[in-house]
């Protein structure tokens, strides 16, 4: 039977919503134990929030002042030392997931299935491939013990917040490479709702033609109460900061209502969004992709129908 | 300094990929191939670093069928200095390319590899973390950035919340994102040239890797099809069908 250790996810105040999403991936092995582990310093509260995810067994907490921020080469030889025992070893396929977990396969000398989107049972999992144009089926050989693998957030709901588990210290075990520091970070004022995990987005493409015109989107999104997004062309020409790509290479998304402003449609872009729930798109040009994919489609020119859009509200 | 830079082979990015009717892969057959575009970017790092005097040797590698040969020497004809191709007609899994590489980085010594964040055909985006690992050296992954100071490199990644800045000792492995510069397009000449620079191929079952961690692929399904769609004539209109469906 499955035994399963979750590698948290969180910014030193919260519990990432991610987690709750790979812990609802976890339900689908069947598995008799899921343990989520915690690393950094000051966790507390970080720990309760994990612990009342359903389904967890236990939230094992690993505090240790070298381990936060987290670095990849720092924590995976963590996750090493308490993989004994566990059938699986998940994390969400965020660039947390994906920076750390293949460090640890490739210490356990093992390879990692990458952005599950559904268990089929637990050796065997569907992922998307070639930009989402095409799934696979990957089985797990036998021999290979544990599976490691990242849970692709957008396909899973967040498990609810409805358990009690129990909550265990567990002591740094590894030493630090001290090869790798941590200099600093920066990102957006966070105003509005996450881009990760809004359910309304709207997004700007090339055609928004500048960050002032891109202000656009920004108070439609403010009307709707949903988060901001882009394509890649807008991040390039710096109308937004790169945080607000979605696609291939920028967030993974599954909204109730995407929202695509002069965006033509590039297959690295609808894979971001091919798990919305509806897609409405605006564009001048009736032959653009982006109105094969879209349930809704409006032929025109941003500039007159945005504003009459927000209007209409 | 030495750059390694690793060159996969891949469908090129704007072919739209369909599976084969039988679901036992993907069409590639008669299909446009290139260099994957992140890899691409890796390389064109590489050549900037060398152009600013950082850098003396640029080697390119790939592992793959031997007509990966093209994308090798479209890599020596943007800058690289020498190519080495791992040959094999199997498709590789990271955890097989990181210990090829592996074995690559212990002959060349490289202070630096420089690798795409990730293959756009299996869109694993583990290879360069494997590597790191196996070779016990620091990664920096998704970097949008790269400041070397001695030998440490400042290197700014591309992550969820925004952009982030770690320090690595070299030798170091990292792997790129999309905004770390815009590869230069390779002129006639430069191809012409290229083909007279070394490009050493060995088959990579020489290196007698193990291939028992090897994921099976079951079966290959196109992704599901969006229901067809409805064109409104207004913005009222608009407004009206998101009423109707409960999303306003
Ligand atoms: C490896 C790789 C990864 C990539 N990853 C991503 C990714 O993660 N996300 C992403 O988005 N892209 C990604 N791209 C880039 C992608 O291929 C496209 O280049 C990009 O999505 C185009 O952005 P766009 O639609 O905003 O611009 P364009 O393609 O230039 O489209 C602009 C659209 O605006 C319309 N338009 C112009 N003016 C108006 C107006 N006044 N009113 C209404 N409509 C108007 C035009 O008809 C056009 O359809 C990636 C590319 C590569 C190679
Ligand atoms: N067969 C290969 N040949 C050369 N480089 C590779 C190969 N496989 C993976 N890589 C490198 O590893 C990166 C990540 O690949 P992946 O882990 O498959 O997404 C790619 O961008 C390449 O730089």
């Amino acid at each position: 039977m499955a035994k399963v250790l979750i590698i948290a996810e969180h910014d030193g105040r919260s519990l990432s919503p991610a987690t709750a999403k790979t812990v609802q991936g976890a339900h689908g092995l069947a598995a008799d134990v899921i343990d989520v582990v915690v690393f950094g310093d000051a966790l507390d509260a970080i720990a309760q929030d994990a612990a009342k995810l359903a389904g967890v067994t236990c939230v094992r907490v690993v505090e240790d002042a070298s381990l936060a921020p987290a670095l990849a080469s720092r924590l995976a030889p963590e996750v090493v030392a308490l993989s004994e025992g566990y059938t699986h070893i998940l994390a969400p396929s965020t660039t947390f997931g994906r920076d750390l977990l293949p460090r640890v396969a490739g210490l356990l000398g093992c390879n990692q299935v990458s952005d599950v989107m559904e268990v089929v049972d637990a050796r065997t999992f569907k992922r998307p491939i070639y930009a989402g144009n095409a799934i696979v089926t990957v089985r797990v050989p036998d021999a290979i013990s544990p599976v490691l693998a990242t849970v692709r957030t957008a396909s899973f709901a967040a498990a609810a917040a409805s358990g009690s588990a129990k909550v265990e210290a567990a002591s740094a075990q590894a030493q630090d490479p001290g090869h790798t520091e941590y200099v600093g970070a920066e990102g957006s004022s966070g105003e509005g709702p996450d881009l990760s995990s809004a359910t309304v987005v709207v997004s700007g493409g090339r055609a928004m033609g500048s960050s002032e015109n891109f202000e656009l989107i920004g108070s439609l999104a403010k009307k709707l109460g949903a988060a901001v997004g882009a394509s890649r062309a807008a991040v390039d020409a710096g109308y937004v900061p790169n945080e607000l790509q979605v696609g291939q290479t920028g967030k993974i998304i599954a909204p109730d209502l995407y929202i695509a402003v002069g965006i033509s449609g590039a297959i690295q872009h609808l894979t971001g969004i091919k798990d919305a729930g509806t897609i409405v798109a605006i564009n001048k040009d009736p032959d653009a992709p982006i109105f094969e994919v879209a349930d809704l489609g409006l032929v025109g020119d941003l500039f007159q129908l945005l504003p009459e859009l927000e209007d209409a509200l | 300094m030495k750059i390694l830079v690793t060159l996969k082979r891949v469908v090129d990015y704007n072919v739209r990929v369909r599976v084969k009717n039988d679901g036992s892969g993907v069409e590639t057959d008669g299909v446009k191939m290139s260099i994957n575009p992140f890899d691409e970017i890796a390389l064109e790092e590489a050549i900037r670093i060398k152009e600013r005097g950082e850098a003396d040797e640029i080697v390119v590698v790939s592992i793959g069928p031997d007509a990966s040969q093209q994308q090798l020497r479209t890599g020596l004809a943007m800058g690289a200095d020498r190519a080495i191709l791992l040959e094999t007609d199997q498709w590789v899994q990271p955890l097989t390319a990181a210990q090829a590489l592996l074995n690559v980085v212990e002959a060349e010594t490289p202070d630096l590899v420089l690798m795409g964040k990730q293959a756009i055909d299996d869109d694993c985006s583990q290879t360069g973390q494997m590597l790191s690992a196996l070779w016990g050296r620091p990664q920096a992954t998704f970097a949008s950035k790269i400041v070397f100071n001695d030998r440490r490199a400042e290197v700014t990644r591309e992550v969820d919340a925004g952009l982030e800045t770690i320090a690595v000792e070299l030798p170091a492995v990292m792997t790129v994102d999309l905004r770390l510069n815009e590869p230069r397009f390779v002129k006639l000449p430069e191809i012409m040239k290229a083909k007279k620079k070394p490009l050493d191929s060995k088959p990579l079952a020489e290196l007698g890797l193990s291939a028992d961690q090897d994921f099976e692929m079951v079966a290959f399904e196109p992704p599901p099809q969006r229901g067809g769609g409805k064109t409104v004539e207004s913005v009222a209109e608009l407004v009206d069908e998101l009423k109707t469906r409960g999303l306003l």
